[in-house]
């Protein structure tokens, strides 16, 4: 069960000694090879953002608040899911192809039989790495989002930077960054947990690790998904 | 010494172990026989705790291991070292990395000390030269041979052996069983071994047991396998294609 094996998780990583070698490199794979993807999606997603917002605002000569509407939408919502569903695809198919490719030869067994659990030696640090992975990242995909729609309304479609800027900072308060941050914990969490479920339950040869790691990405896109609309109802009220 | 008492497992639909006793003194050499699917490897797992029986009990030097929760079985299986069918060698470390990985988890070595040791267990293989290589580089026996080595560095009391020549050349399959044998003089290990390949059953072993019907059907020295009149077990040591095994599996 996946929420047994989120429990045992939390309890090892808070309990049993770190091992900083697995948990350094698995923070170099999930954080450090995933900024090319995070950064192109949440400097892509701010721009085309900003396009249209400007569009429409322009017609109703609110060309200037632009800034204000791409910083608050990047912050609380485009880039807590836009790095989550990257990370999904890229390290949550990843990490379940590798398991469940060790489960299907044996190895995790050969782990238990030497006396390691699988749990302690796989799990934990690639939790620990998420953990910390997803929230830079994701604030790695604000910054970019805000950045690609400023250079994009600014310099290209003529938007005033005084009053960009002014009514960017004026409009985007702390507490949004922090909602989007809040929720890339969460997206981490759910995002490690279902990969590293799928990829240890996979069964019946390479065919069942090609199963596993579709669902894992299926399923961690959706779980993200949902799960956002309802943490945008709970921090909208915690937050506000 | 090893104690098995009424083991069931039910795998799916299938009743794979259905009440198995079988005793596994110290310093011999156990082969267990048995068609496809009469629950070796199964067996074989529910020793080192792999998985867990749906009945009956089992003890490792007179302490029952059956009830232990995964993190208890840790000090039991320091006691075993197991080789896999197909090695379950750790894909992504060198072959040093492999069989020095247990010595590393279990702590208390220098790093001099670790070294010694996994040179001397891949010499004991004859694999010296290769622990830099990896688990893909490797063909089939020396990659048996590299998971041979990372099952004894620990310097185990209990070797298990799942099909320790399957998938091997008749020639390799046999360097496989003079390594074994090897291993049992050296170092004085209990060992069992589960196969259907006969000619190494013969070699390795001093005593067989047979499974049949999730049961311990026939057990007994090399010679009395060899001269033993029950028909089924005849029809497996012989390999006959006809005979009560394969009636039964018609019916």
């Amino acid at each position: 069960m996946i929420v047994s094996l989120a429990g045992e998780t939390i309890k090892v990583a808070f309990t049993h000694r770190p091992r900083w070698r697995l948990f350094l490199g698995h923070l170099l794979n999930i954080g450090v090879r995933s900024q090319a993807i995070v950064g192109i999606a949440g400097g892509f997603t701010g721009m085309v953002f900003a396009v249209q917002t400007f569009y429409q605002f322009h017609k109703v000569r609110l060309d200037s608040a632009t800034g204000a509407v791409v910083a608050v939408a990047m912050a609380m919502e485009l880039g807590p899911v836009l790095a989550a569903l990257m990370v999904a695809g890229r390290v949550g198919a990843a990490v379940t192809a590798e398991l469940g490719t060790m489960k299907v030869t044996e190895q995790i067994d050969a782990l238990r039989s030497l006396g390691v659990h699988p749990v302690d030696y796989l799990v934990v640090p690639r939790f620990l790495a998420m953990m910390i992975a997803l929230p830079l990242l994701t604030a790695e995909a604000i910054w970019l989002g805000i950045m690609g729609g400023y250079v994009l309304t600014v310099h290209m479609m003529g938007a005033e930077p005084s009053y960009y800027m002014a009514n960017m900072i004026l409009y985007t308060r702390a507490r949004d960054i922090l909602h989007g941050l809040i929720k890339s914990f969460f997206f981490g969490f759910l995002l490690i947990f279902i990969a590293c479920h799928k990829g240890m339950q996979t069964e019946a040869g390479s065919e069942g690790v090609g199963r596993s790691t579709n669902q894992a990405v299926v399923v961690s896109c959706i779980a993200v998904l949902i799960s956002d609309f309802f943490l945008t109802l709970l921090l909208t009220k915690l937050l506000a | 010494m090893i104690q098995v008492r009424g083991l069931k497992k039910r795998l799916r639909s299938q009743q794979v172990l259905n009440g198995l006793d079988i005793d596994l003194p110290d310093g011999h050499t156990v082969v267990i026989i048995g068609q496809s699917g009469t629950g070796k490897s199964v067996f074989l797992k529910h020793l080192i705790g792999l998985m867990r029986p749906d009945a009956g009990s089992i003890h490792v030097d007179g302490e029952r291991v059956d009830p232990l929760r995964e993190r208890e079985w840790a000090p039991v299986r320091r006691k075993f070292g197991m080789l896999f069918q197909g090695a379950a060698l750790f894909d992504s470390m060198r072959v040093f990395e492999n069989v020095a990985f247990p010595l590393r988890e279990r702590g208390g070595l220098t790093v001099e000390q670790i070294r010694e040791r996994v040179m001397h267990a891949l010499s004991l293989v004859d694999l010296d030269g290769s622990e830099d290589k990896y688990p893909a580089e490797l063909s089939g026996g020396m990659r048996k041979r590299v998971g041979l080595a990372r099952a004894i560095v620990g310097e185990p009391k209990y070797l298990l052996y799942d099909e320790p020549t399957t998938g091997l050349d008749p020639v390799t399959a046999d360097t496989i069983n003079e390594l074994i044998l090897r291993l049992r003089d050296s170092l004085r290990v209990t060992s069992i071994a589960v196969t259907h390949d006969m000619a190494s059953a013969f070699k390795i072993g001093d005593r067989i047991v047979m499974l049949y019907g999730g049961k311990n059907y026939f057990e007994g020295t090399i010679e009395e396998t060899k001269a033993t009149d029950d028909p089924i077990v005849r029809q497996f040591i012989t390999g006959q294609a006809e005979g009560p095994l394969t009636a039964k599996n018609r019916r």
